[in-house]
């Protein structure tokens, strides 16, 4: 806050653009790791999670559940906060504002705007650029991305299917964006226009993101990573980093995983270390194939 | 795979195969930890200065390195996975041969010496280098919503501001009669500091176009490479 700037007086400038996508890319070639709970969180920083997402139920568990899922109990994200080091997010619904400004006014270093949760509103999301914290959000394409980040997503995340541990949607939304970018790379300038109104995009991101080849901002795979060797393949296909929600405290042994998927992350590329950190793992999450899911179940269909 | 495709924009440069720049302070080889955190950021801003960027994940990428940069990101993170895949000794050995090594933000807590307290959040302190005379305070200015741009006056160029980015940045507490203060803020604070091959800084150079940290690490290199020669020594890394 302002506030404490000054009191150090550093005369400097907080919340701008830079800062929030700044943190956004000390998180890259790292894990996100979901938890419920501040021993759980103690369990994720032990391991190496470059984060964590405070929430009160795992995405499977809200599969599970049903009803309504809502942000989480903000006592509960302080705990978390007070208990690790490592940046802490916790997530809104969609559209829900105020929601998210409760979460900046307890102190987490990101916000979520998450369809894992029940959208509060079914056109708009959440005009992201007033807010001192910065936001990630959810796309399954190219469009999709770039209208959160023209709302002020200061970060981006492939959605994938919460809560299955089916990696299937996340190569899905992968593939999508990464291979839209690919063939933005190709086309002459006059298309552009017309394929950002194809997109429902904003134009200058449209042209912003065939300069750099990639995404104006950080891109993480979510979704469905269960296993060391879904977070590499994530990596390969071409994202920055991983978030890994239930598959972690939904398995078997989950600090000897959330060890192995880290250290993936990083090694993605060195298939013996891949092999090496992926043996003697315990039970995976049980999972649920996406192709067995009703439409309306998919929480990926959910954003506008 | 994940190398962005921007980076494609600066191609590397060729060089000399052992990688010694014949003129200025392209050409050299610099090592990235790149464990985790904002290593391609680091890697290009080197091209962009002709040098060749190698990512270091394991003891051996050090090899035919003349300098290394540790990046930002979390330090614990980046300090166990240098912990678990032997890195921290065969680091140890690259700065007793006189190689410079530099640290930002997270980085700059692998070198230091202490850690002390956490602004905000958690007590444990990752497992680290501890080479530079250094007590430094993590997420000592507070969380992300605290985290903030500033300019510095730089004492080894002064003829204009540099726009520092502080991203739940760590500071200097106290330092050593060898550590030497390249910057500070306007309360004193000191955010950047060499001592003899080893240089910190609490902010991102990296995250902004100014190119002149990078280029003063390069100098640095560069010379203990000439002085390194004048010793007679090759230093081969393990």
């Amino acid at each position: 806050m302002s506030e404490k700037n000054s009191s150090n007086d550093t005369s400097g400038e907080a919340s701008t653009w830079r800062v929030k996508v700044g943190l956004a890319q000390m998180l890259k070639g790292g894990v996100i790791m979901d938890v419920v709970t501040p021993d759980q969180a103690k369990i994720a920083e032990d391991a190496g999670a470059c984060a964590v997402m405070a929430l009160e139920r795992v995405p499977a568990d809200i599969r599970v559940d049903g009803g309504v899922a809502r942000m989480s109990d903000p006592d509960m994200v302080e705990g978390i906060i007070d208990a690790v080091s490592i940046p802490v997010m916790a997530k809104a619904r969609i559209g829900h504002f105020v929601e998210a400004q409760i979460l900046q006014a307890i102190g987490v270093d990101y916000v979520d705007e998450s369809e894992v949760l029940t959208p509060v509103d079914e056109t708009y999301h959440i005009d992201k650029h007033p807010f001192k914290v910065p936001f990630v959000c959810g796309c399954r394409n190219l469009g999709e991305a770039l209208r959160r980040i023209g709302e002020g997503a200061a970060m981006i995340r492939t959605k994938g299917e919460a809560g299955t541990g089916d990696v299937v949607e996340a190569v899905r939304h992968a593939r999508t964006v990464l291979g839209a970018i690919r063939n933005l790379q190709q086309m002459p300038d006059e298309e552009l226009m017309t394929y950002a109104k194809e997109l429902g995009a904003p134009y200058e991101l449209v042209k912003e993101t065939k300069r750099l080849g990639r995404l104006p901002v950080v891109n993480f795979a979510a979704g469905g990573v269960a296993t060391p060797a879904d977070a590499a393949l994530m990596m390969q296909l071409g994202v920055d980093g991983v978030f890994v929600g239930s598959g972690i405290f939904k398995s078997g042994d989950p600090s000897k995983r959330a060890k192995a998927i880290v250290k993936a992350v990083t090694h993605y590329q060195n298939a013996e270390i891949l092999a090496e950190v992926s043996k003697n793992l315990g039970e995976a999450m049980v999972g649920i194939s996406v192709s067995s899911l009703p439409k309306e179940e998919m929480l990926g269909e959910r954003g506008w | 795979m994940n190398q962005s495709p921007n980076n494609l924009i600066f191609k590397p440069p060729s060089i000399a195969p052992n990688g010694v720049a014949s003129n200025g302070v392209g050409g050299l080889t610099i090592g990235i930890l790149a464990l985790q955190g904002a290593f391609l950021e680091h890697a290009n801003m080197l091209r962009r200065l002709g040098a060749v960027p190698v990512e270091v994940r394991l003891p051996d990428d050090l090899i035919g390195v003349d300098g290394l940069i540790i990046p930002g990101g979390e330090s614990t993170t980046i300090g166990k996975l240098a912990n678990q895949f032997g890195l921290v000794e065969p680091i140890q050995q690259f700065i007793k041969a006189n190689k410079p090594v530099w640290g930002t933000c997270a980085g700059m807590i692998f070198l230091a010496q202490n850690v002390g307290a956490t602004g905000s959040g958690g007590h444990v302190i990752p497992p680290r280098l501890g080479n530079m005379e250094i007590t430094v305070n993590r997420n000592a200015f507070g969380r992300q919503v605290d985290s903030f741009e500033v300019d510095l006056e730089l004492s080894f160029a002064t003829d204009q501001l540099f726009r520092a980015v502080f991203i739940r940045a760590p500071r200097i507490e106290t330092n050593s009669q060898a550590v030497e203060i390249l910057a500070r803020l306007t309360d004193g604070t000191p955010v950047a500091a060499r001592q003899d091959n080893l240089l910190a800084t609490a902010f991102h150079p990296e995250l902004t176009d100014d190119n002149r940290f990078h280029d003063y690490f390069l100098n640095m290199v560069k010379t203990s490479i000439t002085s390194n020669s004048k010793q007679g020594e090759v230093v081969v890394q393990k």
